[in-house]
């Protein structure tokens, strides 16, 4: 589904920092893949240059098979094909949370306001918030945004869902009625890619867990054998300082 | 409101001390047109806005009045010379001026038509009205391409617009009117000319040096406007496959309007005020209007003071208009 070979990306600005150097690796359709790592570790990075949001300097990504780092390729054809949650919601405050969710199905897919409207109510059920449906995003308290924003990428029904720190902009006792409704896409065999630090999370659902340190990718594997038996210094140093 | 901290008694004496003091300028000013024996005739000042216009319906031979006619209001006067030839002149009744048995002669006034007039003054509003107005639209256009323009990535169209608002906002408007009119005009009028097709009047060079005027300083307004929209906004419409053209429409745009619409309007009060250079490219709008209506009637206290007050109504009206407009779209 996600094939990332060698990719580099270097900022320039403030200074001059190497964010990612030489990641490669693979998601398969329908797998959760956690990516943890310390903060400046690259791991938002990493997510961010899955749908060119950052534009990686080399190397290769292919999603469904078409290169995305290719000038030639449409690029706004692969978003709608890979959803991304944001760390700060990024709701769009103009729009009341029904037409958060219908905006793009009307203007990118095209559907009618009505067949649109059908697939957010829907969604905004699957999440437990369609009694807000003729709100303001700004009404809502910060748990219940997010769900409106993992229902917002749900509704392009895309194949890949990528999720920036969807819980650190969380009060802590809001964390989990989003982490359950992430649970539930993961269950419906949505492919994900998650930088978080939920641990109990990554532990619970992923399929393979990533770490990432210093824009390199460290160590990957399952869950139980990450948590357990890691091989590298590196995470163990991690892991003792988190857990 | 209270200011927090003072008695009752320190709202009441600053408000008076407030009161006093313009009492005491009016009176002042007052005071002062009295010690140069200006007498201030404020019964003549509705005479510029509407006034009863008197056509004067004169005589085309020389004989005698034969008959008056009423019919209706009008009365129809048949005057017959010499030779027995006649002529007939339909006159309103009230304006009357001659009897049956009257002798006239070529020239001599049969009756009145009264007509009423708007003043020079009111004439001078509507011209002002018209052309803010036009300048408004032109310059919110051209202001939201260029701002728009200004933050393209595309060379060639940020440094055009880079240019321009640099050009227009580094130098005078009084100077800009006088090329718009004197050399852009001249040579626009000319070519037109050479190939037949009609001139344009002055009044849309006026036009053209406020709308772009304006244009020049609401791109920046709007450049600040959608750059204070979070990046996060245009990240979550990208990543939901929207194109960079429906992002701004949808998303990015609106937000950044309601941020824009204070200052928008501050920078269009400015330009209904500035219209009032324009006189000087003769075009007669309300400023040049009163200062014609000055010369004839040598009445200049009033006269100012009502141009003043004409333009304060323009602008607290527009003012009123953006706040209304600002309102309903905060309210969600």
């Amino acid at each position: 589904m996600i094939e990332v070979k060698n990719i580099y990306k270097t900022f320039y600005v403030p200074h001059e920092v190497q964010a990612l150097s030489n990641v490669s690796h693979t998601v398969e359709k329908g797998q959760v893949v956690v990516v943890i790592g310390p903060s400046g570790s690259g791991k938002s990075t990493f997510l961010r240059c899955l749908n060119r949001l950052e534009y990686a300097d080399s190397g290769h990504i292919f999603i469904d098979g078409v290169d995305i780092l290719s000038p030639k390729t449409n690029i706004n054809k692969i978003r709608e094909e890979v959803g991304m949650v944001f760390q700060s919601f990024n709701l769009f405050p103009h729009k009341t949370v029904l037409e958060n969710l219908t905006i793009a199905q009307t203007v990118v897919r095209k559907r009618t306001k009505k067949e649109a409207g059908e697939v957010a109510m829907e969604l905004l059920k699957k999440v437990g918030i369609h009694d807000k449906a003729g709100v303001y995003p700004t009404q809502l308290s910060g748990g219940q945004q997010q769900r409106v924003a993992i229902a917002r990428s749900l509704a392009m029904e895309p194949k890949v869902l990528l999720f920036d720190e969807p819980t650190s902009a969380l009060d802590p006792e809001m964390v989990g009625e989003v982490l359950d409704v992430m649970k539930t896409v993961a269950k419906d065999g949505m492919t994900m890619v998650v930088v978080t630090h939920e641990m109990g999370f990554a532990r619970e659902v992923a399929d393979e867990v990533v770490f990432m340190d210093q824009g390199m990718l460290i160590e990957k594997g399952d869950p139980e054998h990450f948590f357990t038996n890691p091989e590298s210094d590196r995470t163990k140093a991690f892991l003792s300082q988190i857990l | 409101m209270r200011a927090p901290g003072k008695g009752r008694n320190y709202e009441i004496f600053w408000k008076t001390v407030f009161f006093i003091g313009l009492f005491i300028t009016l009176f002042g000013l007052y005071w002062a047109t009295q010690q140069v024996d200006y007498v201030w005739r404020w019964e003549r000042i509705p005479n510029y806005f509407y006034y009863q216009d008197e056509i004067n319906i004169n005589s085309d031979i020389e004989g005698s009045i034969t008959a008056i006619k009423e019919q209706g209001n009008n009365a129809i006067v048949t005057v017959t010379g010499e030779n027995h030839e006649s002529e007939q002149y339909e006159v309103p009744a009230d304006g009357l001026r001659v009897y049956e048995d009257d002798t006239v002669f070529v020239g001599d006034t049969i009756g009145v038509e009264r007509e009423w007039k708007p003043g020079v003054i009111l004439d001078g509003l509507f011209v002002t009205l018209k052309v803010s107005a036009i300048a408004i639209i032109f310059g919110i256009l051209l202001g939201l391409f260029t701002g728009l323009a200004r933050i393209s990535q595309n060379p060639a169209l940020k440094m055009s617009a880079i240019t321009y608002i640099e050009l227009i906002r580094g130098t005078p408007l009084l100077v800009q009117m006088f090329i718009w009119y004197f050399v852009l005009g001249t040579l626009i009028n000319n070519m037109l000319d050479k190939y037949d097709i009609p001139q344009i009047p002055p009044l849309w060079f006026g036009i053209a040096s406020l709308a772009i005027f304006a244009g020049a300083y609401v791109a920046e307004i709007v450049r600040a406007g959608i750059q204070s929209v979070h990046r996060g906004q245009m990240e979550a419409a990208r990543s939901l496959g929207m194109s960079k053209y429906y992002a701004m429409k949808h998303i990015i745009l609106p937000q950044a309007f309601r941020r824009i619409l204070p200052p928008l309007a501050g920078q269009f009060i400015s330009m209904i005020k500035d219209s009032s250079l324009l006189g000087v490219i003769a075009i007669r709008e309300l400023t040049k209007g009163t200062r014609e209506a000055v010369s004839t009637s040598l009445q200049p206290f009033e006269l100012w003071f009502l141009c003043a007050l004409l333009y304060l109504v323009l602008t607290f009206a527009f003012s009123m208009f953006v706040q209304y407009l600002e309102k309903r779209m905060v309210q969600r």
